[in-house]
């Protein structure tokens, strides 16, 4: 690469720089010694650099399992900043191995943009904020009102349908960043936000005054958000798939950034002992040592320990489980079985 | 003997394509379009292959499908169920509106803080220069986002319209409301009017009343321009010249004033309703924010633009024009500015062809400009990243060169007639 | 004597010369010379007064206020509202204090902040000898030497590359010495450039291997997409304006030649690039560069944003560079022909070095634009300063704070952008010669 860059940069000769498209991306990866996450621009919670430059939250923490899964080491990460435009590009054109940005799994986005969405990591719906003076308590009063959304998502989509099959008007304010959004909707240039519920509540949490705000019932849209990768390449994709489910499965099994030291001696638990590589070898199947799963959870924990750290009722988010709760919970998490 | 054809300067040989002048030309010519040629067909065989390799196709047909978002600023009538299409036309013509307005405003403001600045007064000369230099040396991006925040932060919110004794009130007899949303003002209506008349198989409508009151104005205005015709004959004929502004004035506005009264014309004024404003003209903040920024941005480009057209005209003018007796005012507007004319419409359109290409900042201030709706969300929404980006560069392609015809028609009209 | 009839009055000293009156000298005099000569200029005065008072008057309480220690926007409110009483404004710099690093170099690694620093002190001085035409000669050696020290300090890795890349001009020019003394200078320049593309592109990367392998010096490399704040504005503003130059001088050649398809080539590439906004190339370079390029071909964003904003400017420096030659008298072309000289030693000995000193000025303000249009590319998610605003007040802490940032990126945009305008026109004053 540094010789791409000072060639490029010199001579401007382009050619100079076609590399061979290897085999995989697990090899890229492992070649590179780093992992090119693709992750937003900036939303409290999921993803934002700290003073330090450190990327934190709760997209990160799928990054950074990933990359000590393939890697070992949760800092071998390259964090690529992406706009909603720019997101499928920067994936599709190789650039970032995965992404891992509050993306919605649809149709078109798996079927006709050629992604392979390889789980759900967070539940997610479009909903309404208000501000509480205004008196409004179902989104179903918002004919005629003026309404924060931002571009670039399908947010604004389920927005349109939303307002006209329920015959309603509305003014759409158009935003390029969540930060703007929430600058308008505090000052009252809109008179409602819309956006993903766990966006809202984010929102909402960094309000000087954030109990002055509700968010509507209404929950317009199904969001599913998950990590994904480019189509065609199984392993890579096999990769991620069992990353995520292993950060949901050990949650499951009650593996945690605490115990898991004890527990990777060796359980009784023949489930754990496949996920943390004491029994079989599961990662040998997808071309990773024995380890890789110990290591993805080591490196922030298992999913609820993600999830409370970053998003979770006792940071300034403070989400509700919710939907996302385990299966066995009443929520949707649920992970393949280990075997 | 039949060898006498031959020419006497020799035979043509291979070498001579490199070292006779004569076709040396040709030669780099050929080599030159082959290269270009070569370039080309490249980038089009990597296209070909990279979409192939995705799964993509090249292909428009995405543009008549349903866009399925919605858009606030609508000069022509669209809605979610309107094609990708006409979502980049109605963005097209609001590139067009704040461009438009905006050239307007920058050269109005330019000229001011133009003159100004070769004020005698110091104050009013340091200022001015303040106003330029603090403009035109911070990036325009950054002037629209402030100047939105600004709007958002500084104007006050509807809900503080609300109320039976509310912290903002409408401006000017109740007819403004100037909101962090936007200023709504009062809108012209016709009770009697035409209505709309569709063209293109109803695809677009047009406002018969409005193309009503321009037809009758722009006949009046022809009348006028004939009565001073006729005032100026009759100046060079006899040396007096015959009052005719009041008849120019009642020309121009009797029949208007009487079109407006056919057409039972009356103002529809904002009223609080609901959420916010309803009825009237909304202009929104969005349209507010960039048409400010950009207008002021550009001020100051033109401010230097006029002030160093008007120190190309040579003092003795102003003197000479001093010296017939002319008053200040009269010296800049009858000798000074037509001279100084030549020297600032050449770049003052090249501002106006960069006003045009900065309106696509509107995206940051969320205005619904072409590069928002087609380079924005049709592009996201659809995935068609080559042809929405394509077609977004040939819009304002097409615009630049419009406007460089304009300019280049200006140059050969008002070129100095040299020997 | 005595009988002349006496004269009614003849003044014999000079009067005493009286003091103007008050009004017309001293502060008074100037301020009613230059602030109240008349009615109209007298009601300006005011006006203007009373908005530097508005401004100041608004502007002031706030800035004082500042407050440069705190960790998050609701501690530094906490503070100014203790310090200056409940309800009372204050700027808090303190966003400035924490994330200053962060808005000059992004995330570029700190412990290695003195290389780009280094990098621009050395563009500096290569920039000097070549518009203050007082200094040594010899400084010239570091302008050669900049643009491949300089990207080797701000990306790193083996100094062998840029050596190797260094290398490839010097093949080039000895073999069009050579070739060009065997069989003229046009087939010299095409076989010159011929071999130091050849060289790049497939020898100079292993042969620089080879020497890093025996001969290992190398300094830390830094991803380019660790540029971020400042330093990214202005990498990508120098390496633009530096690349495009050549490129620029090509295509205004190629506007003024009368070879009709290469006319038609440079005419119809310059009046594209200026038919079009700079955003769209962006999103060229953000979404579509990769599909122009051979399957496989890696260039990360930066580099692709580079290579777009080389191209935009490329068709400015060209008009610059065209309106340098056409301000050339016509006898300097017909002297050089007069000499004997072919198109190329006329170019390069007689109507370029004159050309470019005429387009210095405009050059600067194609740099100035320039350099300002970069924040363009936070709109395709770059951390450029504007970026960053953005980035920072994504983060809980700094949530929902607004005029501090963009106030101090639009000062120290200012401060550049300022300056360097200062410096462009002291240039033009220089380069009028004669008149």
């Amino acid at each position: 690469m540094k010789k791409t860059i000072i060639l490029g940069a010199l001579t401007a000769a382009g050619l100079a720089a076609a590399g061979a498209a290897s085999a995989g991306t697990l090899d890229d990866v492992k070649a590179r010694g780093k992992l090119n996450c693709g992750v937003s621009t900036g939303l409290v919670g999921f993803a934002a650099p700290d003073a330090n430059g450190n990327w934190q939250g709760f997209d990160i923490g799928v990054c950074r399992a990933v990359a000590a899964a393939v890697l070992g080491d949760p800092t071998a990460i390259e964090f690529v900043p992406t706009t909603g435009k720019t997101r499928f590009t920067a994936l599709a054109s190789g650039e970032v191995d995965m992404l891992a940005r509050n993306t919605t799994w649809t149709f078109t986005r798996d079927v006709d943009l050629k992604f392979e969405f390889v789980g759900v990591n967070y539940y997610d719906g479009q909903g309404f904020m208000v501000p509480k003076s205004l008196g409004v308590t179902s989104a179903k009063d918002l004919d005629g009102a003026t309404v924060c959304i931002q571009t670039g998502t399908t947010t604004e989509l389920n927005l349109a349908d939303f307002f006209r099959s329920n015959n309603m008007n509305y003014e759409p304010v158009p935003i390029e960043t969540n930060a703007e959004a929430q600058q308008q909707f505090l000052a009252g240039a809109c008179d409602t936000l819309t956006t993903d519920a766990s966006g809202l509540a984010a929102t909402r949490a960094a309000f000087e005054n954030p109990h002055d705000y509700v968010i509507l019932p209404e929950i317009i849209s199904k969001e599913p958000l998950g990590p994904l990768v480019r189509h065609g390449d199984q392993q890579w994709g096999d990769i991620v798939r069992w990353t995520l489910n292993a950060l949901i499965s050990a949650e499951e099994l009650g593996i945690t950034s605490a115990n898991i030291d004890e527990l990777a001696k060796g359980t009784n638990n023949p489930e754990i002992n496949r996920i943390l590589g004491t029994e079989g070898d599961l990662g040998g199947m997808f071309g990773l040592d024995k380890q890789w799963a110990y290591r993805a959870i080591k490196a922030g924990g298992n999913y609820g320990e993600l999830f409370e750290k970053n998003i979770g009722e006792n940071t300034p988010v403070g989400l509700s489980r919710g939907l996302n709760a385990q299966w066995r919970d009443g929520g949707l998490i649920y992970s393949p079985p280990f075997r | 003997m039949t060898t006498t054809s031959e020419t006497p300067n020799g035979s043509f040989r291979l070498s001579m394509l490199l070292y006779d002048t004569r076709y040396r030309a040709t030669t780099i010519q050929i080599i030159a379009l082959f290269a270009f040629m070569f370039g080309v067909a490249w980038l089009v065989n990597n296209v070909i292959q990279n979409l192939a390799a995705s799964g993509k196709t090249f292909d428009f047909g995405f543009l008549w499908e349903p866009s399925g978002y919605d858009i606030n600023q609508q000069l022509i009538e669209y809605n979610s169920r309107s094609p990708h299409i006409r979502a980049a036309v109605v963005g097209l013509l609001n590139t067009l509106l704040v461009a438009g307005m905006g050239c307007v405003t920058a050269t109005i403001i330019g000229l001011f803080i133009g003159i100004l600045r070769l004020s005698k007064n110091w104050i009013i000369s340091r200022l001015a220069a303040f106003y330029v230099e603090g403009l035109r040396n911070v990036p325009v991006l950054l002037w629209i986002v402030m100047t939105m925040a600004i709007a958002i932060h500084f104007f006050p919110a509807p809900r503080e319209f609300r109320g039976e004794n509310p912290a903002a009130t409408m401006k000017l007899f109740d007819s403004i409301a100037v909101t962090n949303r936007g200023v709504y003002i009062p809108k012209a209506v016709f009770s009697d009017g035409f209505g709309y008349m569709p063209v293109f198989g109803g695809s677009f409508h047009v406002n018969l009343d409005a193309v009503a009151i321009l037809v009758v104005l722009a006949i009046s205005l022809y009348i006028s321009h004939l009565i001073r015709k006729r005032a100026d004959r009759i100046q060079e004929e006899t040396g007096d010249r015959p009052t005719v502004w009041y008849l120019r004035l009642a020309v121009v506005l009797l029949p208007f004033l009487a079109v407006l009264w056919l057409l039972g014309f009356h103002l529809e004024y904002p009223q609080f309703k609901g959420f916010g404003f309803k009825g009237g003209i909304h202009m929104r903040n969005s349209l507010l924010a960039l048409w400010l920024a950009l207008s002021l941005y550009t001020s100051a480009f033109i401010a230097e633009i006029v002030r160093s057209g008007i120190m190309a005209v040579s003092k003795g003018q102003s003197e000479a024009a001093a010296a017939l007796g002319l008053r200040q005012g009269k010296i800049m507007r009858l000798v000074i500015l037509p001279q100084a004319l030549r020297v600032i419409v050449p770049p003052l359109i090249s501002q106006y062809l960069n006003l045009t290409k900065n309106s696509s900042l509107a995206i940051a201030v969320g205005y619904m400009d072409i590069t928002g709706t087609l380079g924005g969300i049709t592009l996201n929404q659809t995935g068609r990243e080559m042809e929405s980006i394509l077609l977004l560069m040939l819009c304002y392609l097409l615009i630049s060169l419009a406007i460089s015809a304009v300019m280049n028609f200006y140059n050969e009209r008002t070129k100095l007639q040299e020997r | 004597m005595t009988t002349h009839e006496p004269i009614a009055y003849v003044r014999e000293k000079m009067a005493e010369q009286k003091a103007p009156p008050p009004t017309s000298v001293g502060i008074l005099g100037w301020i009613r010379a230059n602030l109240f000569p008349d009615l109209v200029s007298g009601i300006l005065t005011v006006v203007a007064l009373f908005i530097v008072y508005s401004l100041v008057s608004g502007l002031l309480p706030w800035l004082l206020h500042g407050v440069w220690n705190a960790s998050s926007l609701d501690e530094c409110r906490k503070i100014i509202a203790e310090r200056y009483g409940e309800g009372a404004s204050g700027a808090c710099w303190a966003v400035i204090h924490e994330r200053f690093w962060q808005l000059m170099y992004g995330f570029y690694p700190s412990h290695l902040y003195w290389r780009p620093n280094l990098a621009f002190v050395l563009l500096l001085l290569g920039i000097a000898p070549v518009l203050f035409d007082n200094l040594p000669r010899k400084m010239l050696l570091i302008t050669i030497a900049v643009p491949f020290v300089g990207p080797w300090l701000l990306w790193g890795g083996s100094v062998w590359v840029p050596i190797m890349v260094f290398l490839g001009f010097v093949i080039g020019i000895m073999v069009n010495r050579f070739v060009g003394r065997m069989s003229g200078a046009l087939v010299g320049i095409i076989v010159g450039v011929l071999a130091a593309v050849v060289w790049w592109l497939f020898l100079s990367g292993p042969a620089a291997d080879l020497v890093q392998s025996i001969i290992p010096l190398s300094i830390e490399p830094v991803a380019s997409r660790n540029f971020g704040g400042f330093m990214l504005a202005i990498t990508l503003g120098i390496t633009g304006i530096a690349m495009s130059f050549p490129l620029g001088i090509f295509l205004a050649l190629g506007r003024q030649s009368n070879l009709v398809i290469l006319k038609t080539m440079s005419v119809g590439f310059i009046e594209f690039i200026r038919g079009v906004p700079l955003i769209t190339l962006l999103f060229v370079a953000s979404v579509l560069l990769n599909y122009f390029l051979p399957k496989g071909t890696e260039f990360d964003i930066i580099l692709r944003v580079m290579i777009m904003i080389t191209i935009f400017s490329a068709a400015y420096m060209a008009e610059a560079i065209r309106g340098g030659l056409a301000a050339l008298p016509k006898g300097q072309y017909e002297a050089a022909d007069a000499l004997g000289l072919d198109y190329w030693q006329a170019q390069r000995l007689i109507i370029m070095p004159q050309a470019l000193k005429i387009a210095i000025p405009s050059i600067v303000s194609i740099f100035i634009g320039l350099f300002k249009d970069t924040t363009l590319v936070s709109i395709i998610g770059l951390s450029d300063p504007i970026g960053w605003v953005k980035l920072i007040q994504a983060n809980a802490e700094w949530n929902g704070i607004v005029w501090e940032l963009y106030g101090f990126v639009a000062f120290v945009f200012f401060l550049f952008c300022f300056s360097m305008g200062r410096y462009s026109m002291y240039l033009e004053r220089k380069l009028q010669t004669g008149h």
